[in-house]
C-alpha cells in the first residue's frame, strides 16, 4: 500500500524536480528566477496546443512520444524508495527496468530520426553513442549492490542497502553512487553532458532530438524526462542515505526529501561548471565505469 | 506415429527436389508453384511431429540396415532434436511462401528448378542431422546441408563477388567438417561403432576435452564462432534473401544443436569448457555487433548480427556447462533454458529481418542503406513488420529477444550473488553481464540506424522515391513472424515450455521443472509488464487523440532550425549515424577512411568513404590462404603433368615400403 504512495509521489512531484533545479541555478547566478511550479505550467499549457507535424514524418514520429512515456511510467513501478519496495517487483525487475529504459531511448531516437533532420540525426547519433557506455555503468553498479546485498530484485537490494551499509557493502555504495550521479546527468541531458537550456546549437543531444515536436507530444516527453529523473534520482538516494527510522512516514520524508537535495546537487554542478567538449564525454563515462570496476574490486576483496 | 511423419515429411520434401528438376516441370514451368507446395507439405507432418513429442517428452527412434561400414540409418526424435524440427521446419516454410514472390524477378533470367530443388534439399538435409544418431549419417546429412546451401549461395554465379563467396563458403564448411570427421573418427574409435547412444568416453578428462575442443571448432565453423565467421558476411548477402533467411534463421543453429548434442554425450563437463563458451560467446557477441554497426550493406549487417545473436546463446550454453560443473544445477538450468530459446527467438527475428531485407533491397534497386530513405510511406507494412523485428533483435520488451536474454541475465545475476567464491563462477556470470550489457546497447544503436536510415526521413535516390510495396506472400511471411515476435514475448512463460523438455533431457528433470516454476512465475511477471507498457501506451495514444481533436493540427516541413530549402542528401547516413561509436571502438574495428578534399579556395567536390573489412579475414585467414598456396606453388615442381614421371613416383614409393618392411 505505501509503495502505492511512493509511485504516486513520483508521477506527482517529479515536475516539481525540474523547478528545483531551475530555481537553484537562478539563486546561485543572482537571479529571481521562474516560479517553482513553472513545469507545470509548462505542461498544462504544451497539452492544451494543437499540432504541427512535418511532413516529412509517418506514424512513428507520433508514437514516439506516447512509446517513450509509456516504457518510463512502467519503469517507475519498479523504483523502491523510503525503505518501501516498488509497485511491481520480481527478481531481476532491474534488468527489465533498464530495458524499458533503453525502449524509451529508441523509440525516441527512431523519431528523432523521421524528421529527416540533419540536427535530429546528430541528436539521435550521440544519444545512442552515450546510451551503450551508460548502460553499462547501470547493469554494473547494480551487479556490485547485488553482490554486496546478495539480492536480484530493486526492492531486495534497497531494502537491505541500510542493513548492510556499514559493514561490508560501505565505501563501495558510495563509489557506485558516485558513478549513479554521472549517469544521472548523462542519462537526463544535465551538464555537463548536455545543456537544457539550449535547443539550436550543433551539440545539443536530447533538445535536439525533440526539436520538431510540440503541444501534446513535447508534454508527454518532457513529462517523461521528469519521472526519469525521478527514477534516476530515487536510485541514488537510496545508496546515499541508506539510514532508516524504522517508521515507514519518516522514512518517506526523508527519502522524499534526498530526491529534491539531488536535484539541488545538480543545480549545483551545472552552475559551477560547463558543459564537457562531446569527444571528452565518453571519457568521463569511462571514468564512472572504472570507478564501478574500482567497487566491484572493493566488494570482492 | 512421430516417425512416420518425419519419414513423410524427408520423403515429401526429396520427391519434391527431384519434381522441380525436371524439365518443364509438372506444374506447366512453374517450378516454383512445385518447390512451396512440396516445401510447405514436408514443414506441416515434421511440425506435428515436433509438437507431439514435445508435449509427451517421448523419445522415438527406428533403425534400418544401411550397406555401409560402420552406417546404419538409425533416427531418432528426442525432445532436443524436436524442438530444433519445429524451429527449422517454421523458417523453412515461411521461407518456401516468400520465396515465391522473391524468385518471380528472377524468372525471365533464370532457370529456378535447381533453385528449389536444392532449397528443399537442404530443408530435408537439416531435419535428417538434427534427427540423425549414428556419426556416418550424420557427417552425410550435414555435407548434404553444406552442399546444397553452397549451391544456392551460387544462385547467382554470373556475379564474381558471389563466386567468391561461394568458394569462401565453401572452403569453411570442409575445414568445419574435417574437425567433426576426426571428433567421430576418435569417438567411434573408442567405442567400435558409430552410434549416438553407444558412444563411451573414458573417464580420462584429456580425451573429453580433446573432443569438447573438435566439436567447438567444428560445429563454430557452422555457427560462425569468432573467428570461424568469415564466411558469414560474404555467403548470407550472396544468396537470395529467403535463402540468407534460412541460413542465418536455422541453418548456423545445426551448429547449436551439434554443440549440444556432442555435449551430452561427452559426460560430466570440465569447468574450462563452461569458461570457453563463455569466452567464445562474449567475443562473438560484442564483436558481432561492433562489425555489423560499421556496415552500409543491409544483408550484410544483418549477417553481422548473427554473429553476435550466436554469441548470446553461446553465452547461456557456457553458463550452463559452468553451472553444471560447479555445482549450481538450477543456474545451469537457467542458461541452458535461455540458450535454447534464442535459438527459437533468433530464428524468428533474424529470418523476419532477412525477409525485410530482401524486400527493400528489391524495392531500392541496392542494397546499401546509405541511399534508401523514406522507405515506411512506400512500403508501410514491410516498415511494420521489420520496425517490430529491431525490437526484437535489441531485446527490447515486450518482443522476444529480451525474454531469452532475461533468462541469461538472471543465470548470471545468480551466479554473482549465489555463488560465495569470487574468481569461479561468480567471474563467469559478471563477464556475461558486461557482454550482455555491452551487447544490449550496441544493438540498439545498430538497429536505431537500420531502421530510421532506410524506412524512415526523405528518401535520397529517385528508386526510393518510387520503391513499392512487397508482394502478398513475402508480406505474409514477414507479418506471420512479427506476430510471432510479439507472442513469445507476451506468452513468455508460455514459450519457455518450448525448451523445458530439452532441457529436462540434458540436466536432471527435477531441478529443471523447480528451476522452470521459478522461471514461469517471473516470466508471468515480464509477460505483465509488457502487458501494461502496452495499456498504458494505448490509454497516451487515445488522449493524445482526444486532446488534439477540435483544435488547429496542421503540417509542415521539418522546421531544421529554419533552414529553408532542406535537401534530402543533408540527412544523416547509416554512415554518419553510426561514426561517433565506431569511432570510440575504431580500436577495435579498424575502420577506412578516405576524404577528398579540393585545395582551391572555392572547393567543388568534397567526398568522404569509409570502409571496414574484417580484421580476421584480413589478418589471419587472408595471410593462412597465401601461406598454403605460396606451399603449393612450391610443390609445384613435383607435378609435371608426365604419366611417366607419376610411375616413376609409385615405383620409388613402393620401393621404400619395402626397404622399410625388410628392415
Amino acid at each position: 500500500m505505501t509503495s502505492i504512495i511512493n509511485l504516486l509521489l513520483a508521477l506527482m512531484l517529479s515536475p516539481l524536480l525540474i523547478g528545483v533545479i531551475n530555481r537553484t541555478k537562478a539563486k546561485i547566478a543572482g537571479r529571481r528566477g521562474q516560479p517553482l511550479l513553472q513545469p507545470y505550467h509548462d505542461l498544462v499549457k504544451l497539452m492544451k496546443k494543437g499540432s504541427v507535424y512535418s511532413t516529412t514524418t509517418t506514424r512513428v514520429f507520433r508514437l514516439g512520444p506516447v512509446a517513450s512515456l509509456a516504457a518510463v511510467l512502467v519503469a517507475v513501478t519498479m523504483v523502491p524508495s523510503g525503505g518501501m519496495g516498488g509497485v511491481f517487483s520480481f527478481a531481476g525487475d532491474f534488468v527489465f527496468m533498464a530495458y524499458l529504459l533503453g525502449l524509451a531511448r529508441f523509440v525516441t531516437v527512431i523519431a528523432a530520426l523521421d524528421t529527416g533532420s540533419a540536427f535530429e540525426g546528430m541528436g539521435a547519433s550521440r544519444e545512442v553513442q552515450f546510451a551503450i557506455l551508460a548502460e553499462i555503468v547501470l547493469l554494473l553498479g547494480l551487479a556490485v549492490l547485488a553482490i554486496g546485498t546478495g539480492e536480484t530484485s530493486l526492492t531486495g537490494i534497497y531494502g537491505k542497502l541500510w542493513v548492510s551499509a556499514a559493514s561490508a557493502l560501505g565505501p563501495a555504495s558510495l563509489l557506485v553512487a558516485f558513478a549513479f550521479l554521472i549517469i544521472l546527468l548523462t542519462e537526463n541531458a544535465r551538464i555537463p553532458v548536455d545543456d537544457p537550456n539550449t535547443h539550436l546549437e550543433l551539440t545539443m543531444i536530447h533538445e535536439v532530438m525533440v526539436l520538431d515536436h510540440g503541444g501534446v507530444d513535447l508534454a508527454f516527453i518532457q513529462y517523461g524526462a521528469a519521472l526519469k529523473l525521478w527514477l534516476f534520482a530515487a536510485l541514488l538516494t537510496g545508496l546515499a542515505i541508506p539510514f532508516r527510522t524504522g517508521i515507514v512516514s519518516l522514512d518517506m520524508m526523508v527519502n522524499t526529501a534526498g530526491i529534491f537535495a539531488a536535484a539541488i546537487l545538480v543545480g549545483f554542478i551545472e552552475s559551477g561548471m560547463a558543459r564537457l567538449r562531446l569527444l571528452n564525454v565518453p571519457q568521463m563515462l569511462i571514468a564512472a565505469l572504472a570507478v564501478t570496476v574500482a567497487s566491484l574490486l572493493w566488494i570482492l576483496r | 506415429m512421430v516417425m512416420g511423419l518425419m519419414m513423410i515429411s524427408l520423403a515429401v520434401l526429396l520427391a519434391g527436389s527431384g519434381l522441380c528438376l525436371l524439365p518443364g516441370g509438372p506444374a506447366g514451368g512453374n517450378t516454383s508453384r512445385t518447390g512451396v507446395i512440396t516445401g510447405v507439405a514436408g514443414a506441416v507432418p515434421a511440425i506435428i511431429a515436433a509438437l507431439v513429442v514435445l508435449e509427451t517428452g517421448t523419445a522415438v527412434s527406428l533403425r534400418l540396415p544401411w550397406p555401409v561400414p560402420f552406417g546404419s540409418f538409425y533416427v531418432a526424435v528426442d525432445p532436443l532434436s524436436a524442438f530444433f524440427i519445429l524451429t527449422i521446419s517454421l523458417v523453412c516454410a515461411l521461407a518456401a511462401v516468400y520465396g515465391t514472390a522473391y524468385l518471380d524477378a528472377y524468372r525471365a533470367g533464370k532457370n529456378l528448378g535447381p533453385a528449389w530443388a536444392f532449397f528443399n534439399l537442404l530443408f530435408a538435409s537439416m531435419l535428417l542431422v538434427v534427427i540423425s544418431r549414428n556419426g556416418l549419417l550424420f557427417l552425410v546429412a550435414w555435407e548434404t546441408m553444406s552442399l546444397s546451401s553452397f549451391f544456392l549461395v551460387m544462385f547467382e554465379h554470373e556475379k564474381q563477388e558471389v563466386r567468391l563467396a561461394g568458394w569462401v563458403y565453401l572452403v569453411a564448411a570442409h575445414a568445419g567438417q574435417a574437425c567433426l570427421m576426426f571428433l567421430f573418427v576418435f569417438l567411434g574409435r573408442q567405442s567400435g561403432t558409430l552410434d549416438f547412444d553407444a558412444f563411451t568416453v573414458p573417464p580420462g578428462a584429456a580425451a573429453a576435452g580433446v573432443l569438447f575442443l573438435l566439436a567447438v571448432a567444428g560445429f563454430g565453423a557452422k555457427a560462425g564462432f569468432l573467428p570461424l565467421h568469415v564466411w558469414l558476411p560474404d555467403a548470407h548477402p550472396a544468396a537470395p534473401s529467403h535463402v540468407s533467411a534460412v541460413m542465418s534463421g536455422v541453418m548456423i543453429k545445426t551448429g547449436i544443436y551439434g554443440l549440444v548434442r556432442i555435449i551430452s554425450l561427452l559426460g560430466m563437463p570440465a569447468q574450462w569448457w563452461g569458461w570457453t563458451l563463455i569466452l567464445v560467446g562474449a567475443v562473438s557477441g560484442v564483436m558481432g555487433v561492433l562489425f555489423a554497426l560499421a556496415q552500409h550493406d543491409i544483408k550484410r549487417l544483418l549477417a553481422y548480427h548473427s554473429v553476435e545473436n550466436i554469441g548470446i546463446i553461446s553465452l547461456g550454453l557456457g553458463l550452463w556447462l559452468l553451472g553444471v560443473s560447479t555445482g549450481h544445477p538450477a543456474l545451469a538450468a537457467l542458461g541452458l533454458m535461455g540458450g535454447l530459446l534464442h535459438v527459437i527467438n533468433h530464428a524468428v527475428f533474424k529470418s523476419l529481418l532477412f525477409f525485410g531485407a530482401g524486400a527493400v533491397a528489391h524495392a531500392a534497386g541496392t542494397r546499401n542503406m546509405d541511399v534508401m530513405g523514406g522507405l515506411a510511406k512506400r512500403m508501410p507494412r514491410t516498415a511494420l513488420a521489420f520496425g517490430i523485428g529491431s525490437a526484437a533483435i535489441c531485446g527490447l520488451p515486450p518482443f522476444n529477444g529480451f525474454v531469452s536474454e532475461f533468462l541469461i541475465y538472471l543465470a548470471a545475476f545468480g551466479l554473482i550473488t549465489g555463488a560465495g567464491v569470487p574468481g569461479g563462477p561468480m567471474a563467469g556470470g559478471l563477464i556475461v553481464l558486461a557482454a550482455l550489457g555491452l551487447i544490449g546497447g550496441l544493438a540498439a544503436a545498430c538497429f536505431a540506424k537500420v531502421f530510421g536510415i532506410v524506412f524512415l526521413g526523405e528518401p535520397r535516390t529517385p528508386q526510393a522515391a518510387e520503391a513499392h510495396e512487397a508482394p502478398a506472400a513475402m508480406r505474409f511471411s514477414m507479418i506471420t513472424l512479427a506476430v510471432l515476435c510479439i507472442a513469445l514475448g507476451l506468452a513468455a512463460p508460455l514459450a519457455v515450455r518450448l525448451v523445458l523438455p530439452a532441457a529436462g533431457q540434458l540436466l536432471d528433470s527435477a531441478q529443471v521443472s523447480a528451476v522452470s516454476l521459478m522461471a514461469g512465475g517471473l516470466l508471468w511477471k515480464i509477460s505483465w509488464g509488457g502487458f501494461a507498457f502496452i495499456a498504458v501506451s494505448g490509454f497516451l495514444w487515445g488522449l493524445r487523440r482526444r486532446l488534439l481533436t477540435g483544435r488547429v493540427n496542421t503540417t509542415g516541413p521539418t522546421w531544421d532550425c529554419g533552414y529553408a530549402a532542406p535537401d534530402s542528401r543533408m540527412q544523416y547516413t547509416a554512415s554518419s549515424f553510426a561514426w561517433p561509436v565506431i569511432d570510440m571502438f575504431k580500436w577495435i574495428i579498424r575502420p577506412k577512411l578516405r576524404v577528398s578534399v579540393g585545395q582551391d579556395f572555392f572547393p567543388r567536390r568534397a567526398g568522404l568513404s569509409s570502409h571496414s573489412s574484417d580484421p580476421f579475414r584480413r589478418n589471419l585467414f587472408d595471410p593462412l590462404f597465401r601461406a598454403v598456396s605460396e606451399l603449393a606453388r612450391r610443390t609445384h615442381v613435383l607435378q609435371q603433368g608426365r604419366n611417366q614421371l607419376y610411375v616413376l613416383y609409385i615405383a620409388v614409393t613402393v620401393l621404400v615400403l619395402l626397404l622399410v618392411k625388410v628392415k
